[in-house]
């Protein structure tokens, strides 16, 4: 039996094609992967995505434990303020990609994958139990109290604070920078909205009890369909983070694949002092790693890349070099794209490679990220 | 959707349609099918000149996220192929039954259209 959001009524009403997504019954499309793509770059989106995680981890070591578990430095949050960052093992595997996020001074909000909630949490209790200050760490799972949306898009800004007023206080587009975060109430519960997104757009990601995410789902759609937006699933989500070469986790990263070889680096702050994994991390940043992720174009119309497919070099002495992570035909370029692990030295941009679909080999570019960029 | 079955088309139970004429069958596949599919970016075709058995695969069609099998409904030699799918595989959705054509096939075994579906029995197979 499959897990359902707290929208799946939704869902099936506006007639989504419905598919498994990691044990959840997702909706994958509405109208169309490359309408909704077109729509979120063009006007806006809104996803479902209450099936990720959120973990809170409260007390006067909060911080000190969080920095001890994530790579980037929580050090640099201010309240109401969030960042991007890596939950390693001690080989310097990802173990997660998160968002962070500092409600208060010593309340903290993790959004984490769907597909990691388990294995975060047993991470982070198991991490907890060793941490010499755990009698001041609370740490709470309430992934199963909470829904969440993301409203993506050129348009969201125009009418976000039309979904949420703000009375007499300046309005969200105007105050919320990214990565910045605002607590509101609604229906005399608390919601958080974040300046954030995973489609390289400007948006806003919503989290709420999981009671009332359905009436904030209808609203933000009937506000804003005026606007252009347009409910969008889980295939427009995947073409639209490739575009920008954002990771997603079972791809780019597991637990075998560090965030150096994903490029990732700048979210390891080596400089805070010692963290889990940072030994192999701070090796692998001065030394450097036997593979690095690249992003590539086709060179002409063909089937599209897809993840698993191989990386083979080009010219006359072929041999295979990597694997494609995720590959997709792209809406917004009309031609095939993708990322994919090979060697370092075989990794400069405008390096010719080949990906090898159903036997035949199509020729490819690697190409600097984003793959995609706006204007 | 259930009348976008034109008359005078056959289809296979793996909705590939044939309009024969003049013992040439043109094929595609149905409405039902890219309406499955989404949006098709990509139709790898065989090449004129192959031999094709009725029942195996013969065609690729790559929608966004997910690579379809053809099985071509009839046995023969391939005489001719859609070219236009290249630059705008977008056809096999807006028009599957006409712009959206594959390929065309000389038939070698013309009794084969006997076990192919009638309108009404493919439309019943849909669940229509």
């Amino acid at each position: 039996m499959l897990k359902r959001t707290p929208l799946f009524a939704a869902h099936q009403n506006l007639g989504a094609r419905l598919i498994d997504f990691g044990g959840w019954e997702m909706p994958a499309h509405y109208s169309g992967i490359v309408d909704e793509h077109k729509a979120v770059r063009t006007a806006a989106g809104l996803f479902d995505i209450s099936h990720m995680g959120e973990i809170v981890v409260r007390g006067s070591a909060a911080p000190d434990f969080l920095n001890w578990v994530l790579t980037n430095d929580i050090r640099k949050l201010r309240n109401r303020q969030g960042q991007y960052t890596l939950m390693c093992n001690e080989r310097g595997g990802a173990i997660d990609d998160l968002y962070v996020y500092q409600v208060e001074a010593e309340e903290f909000l993790l959004i984490v994958n769907a597909t990691r909630i388990s294995a975060d949490a047993a991470w982070l209790n198991q991490q907890l139990a060793g941490f010499p200050q755990c009698a001041a760490v609370d740490l709470k799972n309430l992934s199963a109290d909470f829904g969440a949306m993301a409203l993506q898009g050129p348009k969201a800004a125009q009418f976000i604070d039309l979904c949420f007023p703000s009375g007499d206080e300046p309005g969200l587009a105007a105050t919320l920078r990214k990565n910045d975060m605002a607590r509101r109430e609604y229906q005399g519960r608390f919601i958080f909205i974040s300046r954030t997104g995973y489609t390289g757009e400007d948006g806003f990601e919503i989290v709420a009890p999981a009671e009332i995410t359905p009436s904030i789902w209808n609203k933000v759609l009937e506000i804003g369909a005026p606007f252009g937006l347009k409910p969008a699933g889980l295939g427009a989500r995947d073409t639209l983070r490739t575009e920008v070469c954002y990771p997603l986790y079972g791809h780019e990263l597991d637990e075998d694949t560090t965030p150096i070889e994903a490029g990732l680096g700048v979210f390891v702050a080596l400089g805070k002092g010692d963290f889990v994994g940072r030994p192999v991390l701070a090796e692998q940043k001065t030394r450097g790693t036997a593979r690095k992720l690249v992003a590539f174009k086709s060179v002409e119309k063909s089937a599209p890349p897809r993840p698993h497919y191989p990386i083979w070099s080009a010219g006359p002495e072929r041999r295979k070099i990597g694997r494609v992570t995720s590959g997709t035909q792209s809406p917004s370029l009309g031609i095939g794209i993708g990322m994919g692990y090979v060697p370092p030295e075989m990794s400069a941009s405008n390096s010719a490679i080949a990906i090898e679909i159903r036997g035949k080999h199509a020729p490819a570019t690697i190409t600097s990220k984003p793959l995609y960029r706006k204007g | 959707m259930s009348n976008q079955i034109p008359a005078g088309v056959l289809h296979a139970k793996t909705h590939e349609w044939v309009r024969v004429r003049e013992g040439v069958a043109t094929v595609g596949i149905s409405h039902h099918a890219q309406h499955e599919l989404t949006d098709v970016v990509f139709v790898e075709l065989p090449a004129v000149g192959r031999v094709l058995q009725a029942g195996a695969p013969c065609a690729v069609v790559e929608s966004v996220k997910t690579a379809s099998d053809i099985y071509s409904p009839v046995s023969g030699e391939v005489t001719a192929v859609n070219q236009k799918l290249t630059q705008h595989p977008e056809l096999v959705n807006s028009d599957p039954y006409g712009e959206g054509w594959f390929f065309e096939v000389k038939l070698s075994q013309p009794a084969e259209l006997n076990g192919l579906l009638q309108p009404a029995e493919y439309a019943r197979a849909i669940g229509n």
